[in-house]
């Protein structure tokens, strides 16, 4: 039904248009995050009504079950006084102004340039309803364009390795103890089981009537 | 039966609606769907509260709850109407949307990864082809309603416990997925209809848990770090942090909480039982086990996986924060990424014997 698809488009390009504004115009930083979300799941939503679905969940899956959590994490620990960050508005403002227009411009042109046209992007051929998406995807990515995928997966092992170097260091006055170290302690170093006797052996000191009592609990000790 | 029941209600709205018949006709059928996947679903999770209370007590040698209706069995439900009946406090400067969505967040989070799970051969609410992607996306949103909850109460343990949470939940996200990513390979689908099917054999011994033991028991125990469940229950650890994320929520709004962390229980339990314990197959495919509806055998497997997580909680004392993580990054994403190539050479090899 190309009608309902209609109505679920503007429906979700409102949606993310106005996230979109809300992500620039609200002063909590938080709800700017949240709204950034808002906007990807809408984005998402359209993706899916293009047929993409990879492409659509891996937007949900990565950018907003992962990244946006992290960038939120940032977000609600930071301490800042935003009232101080946005002293000083009106006289940045018209170096904003022209720094929008001159990115307004851009676009116009770009987009009107002919590239973008319907003419020049005819709707993509429709596939039958079994077609999977993601396995046409993956056989493209290592087949047709393998070197250019392996090599973005180098750079980003080399930008994660760099991260985690760059940010790895051990305080000297940190006493935390390696868990690893503390999972394999092994029980029977650190403990000494003691047997200890339940009853004294009494001294035999008197006469021989105390002999038998004597034996009896060294007899106990030794089992 | 679906399209069948669409074009019969279609047919009766025709002279009112005319064109737009057939949307109402959808919507209706949908939401009767939907209505019918998750009132079973949340009877369940009431019946769980209620079972949790009662195996914990009978491991502890207690006797759990058992004044309301026979044997306790009406406790959930007299415990849902005290909650309804009790007041919602908002926290002094709270960001008051925000701590009314959270819950609902987390209540949607839980719920919308069902309508791909198959109970049986057809029986599914949307049978998509990327299945696993879609409830890898889903489970992951689940992260979302606990952030906000914790920033929204405006109060510190609110917010140390939802970062403990967040931070946890991404951690196994990453071991969840490898773990998948190996039923992938196995299976050639993200369908999980075909990968039920893929597990068709004639005993259990063909089921993923076979070949995948390792990502089976990490993607089970992932499970129980994702739902926050004990041993991995920092992130509301009683006696360090009062109640974490939820601690400022009360009645209604904590008990909407309450429901998503037993929905979700029971979502990895049909998950791990989709995934590597053969969904709906009876284990041996031969007379007195084919006699019994394969919906059955899921809820058998769902209903012992729901035992182990009970099981967990009564045995194992709270993990350290810390251990936690270690746990998460340098053993079971390691070990799924070798478990990942040790699958892919075997498959190469004369020796696979579970199909692909």
């Amino acid at each position: 039904m190309p009608e309902l698809q209609g109505i679920l488009f503007y429906l979700f390009a409102a949606l993310l248009l106005a996230a979109g504004a809300g992500v620039v115009t609200m002063r909590n930083p938080v709800h700017c995050a949240l709204l950034l979300v808002v906007a990807f799941v809408a984005a998402a939503v359209l993706w899916l009504l293009l047929g993409a679905e990879f492409l659509a969940i891996v937007l949900v899956l990565v950018y907003v079950g992962a990244v946006m959590v992290l960038f939120l994490f940032v977000v609600m620990m930071l301490d800042i006084n935003f009232d101080r960050l946005r002293e000083g508005f009106w006289n940045y403002l018209p170096v904003g102004l022209v720094v929008a227009a001159g990115l307004g411009v851009q676009m116009y042109l770009v987009a009107n340039s002919g590239l973008f046209d319907l003419q020049a992007h005819p709707n993509p051929k429709s596939y039958a309803a079994g077609e999977s998406n993601t396995a046409e995807l993956g056989r493209i990515l290592y087949t047709d364009y393998l070197l250019a995928f392996e090599a973005a997966a180098v750079i980003l092992l080399v930008a994660i390795v760099a991260a985690i170097v760059l940010t790895l260091r051990r305080r000297k006055e940190n006493k935390s103890i390696d868990p690893a170290v503390q999972v394999a302690v092994d029980p029977a170093q650190r403990v000494r089981v003691l047997q200890i006797e339940a009853v004294k052996p009494v001294e035999s000191a008197a006469g021989e009537d105390a002999g038998k009592p004597g034996k009896q609990s060294d007899g106990e000790g030794g089992s | 039966m679906v399209d069948a029941a669409t074009a019969t209600l279609a047919g009766w709205f025709e002279p009112l609606l005319g064109a737009y018949a057939s949307w109402l006709a959808i919507l209706m059928v949908t939401v009767a769907q939907i209505v019918a996947l998750v009132l079973p679903l949340l009877i369940t999770m009431a019946l769980l509260t209620y079972a949790e209370r009662r195996v914990i007590g009978a491991i502890q040698l207690r006797i759990g709850p058992n004044r309301v209706g026979p044997q306790g069995l009406f406790q959930p439900i007299a415990d849902v109407l005290k909650l309804l009946l009790k007041e919602i406090i908002v926290p002094a400067d709270a960001s008051r949307l925000l701590f009314y969505v959270a819950p609902v967040i987390s209540l949607f989070a839980a719920l919308i990864a069902w309508a791909v799970i198959p109970f049986s051969p057809g029986v599914v609410l949307a049978d998509v082809n990327a299945g696993l992607l879609f409830v890898l996306a889903a489970t992951s949103l689940g992260v979302y309603g606990v952030i906000i909850a914790g920033w929204a109460s405006n109060s510190k343990y609110a917010l140390l416990g939802c970062m403990r949470s967040a931070a946890q939940i991404v951690s196994y996200e990453i071991a969840m997925g490898f773990a998948l990513v190996t039923v992938l390979m196995v299976s050639g689908s993200l369908n999980l209809s075909d990968i039920v099917e893929g597990q068709r054999g004639t005993s259990f011994l063909s089921w993923y848990f076979v070949p995948l033991l390792p990502m089976f028991l990490v993607y089970f125990i992932s499970g129980v770090a994702e739902t926050n469940r004990s041993p991995f229950d920092v992130a509301e650890g009683e006696s360090e942090i009062v109640a974490g994320f939820h601690v400022e929520y009360s009645g209604i709004a904590f008990a909407v909480f309450f429901v998503a962390e037993y929905v979700n229980m029971i979502l990895i339990a049909a998950l791990t039982a989709t995934m590597f314990l053969g969904g709906w197959l009876p284990p041996f495919d031969f007379a007195p086990f084919t006699w019994l509806p394969g919906i059955f055998w899921l809820f058998f497997k769902i209903a012992f996986i729901l035992f182990v997580f009970l099981w967990f909680r009564a045995t194992f004392p709270r993990y350290r924060y810390d251990q936690i993580m270690r746990l998460g990054w340098k053993v079971f994403i390691p070990l799924t990424i070798v478990w990942l190539v040790i699958v892919g050479l075997w498959q190469l090899s004369p020796l696979w014997l579970w199909g692909k």
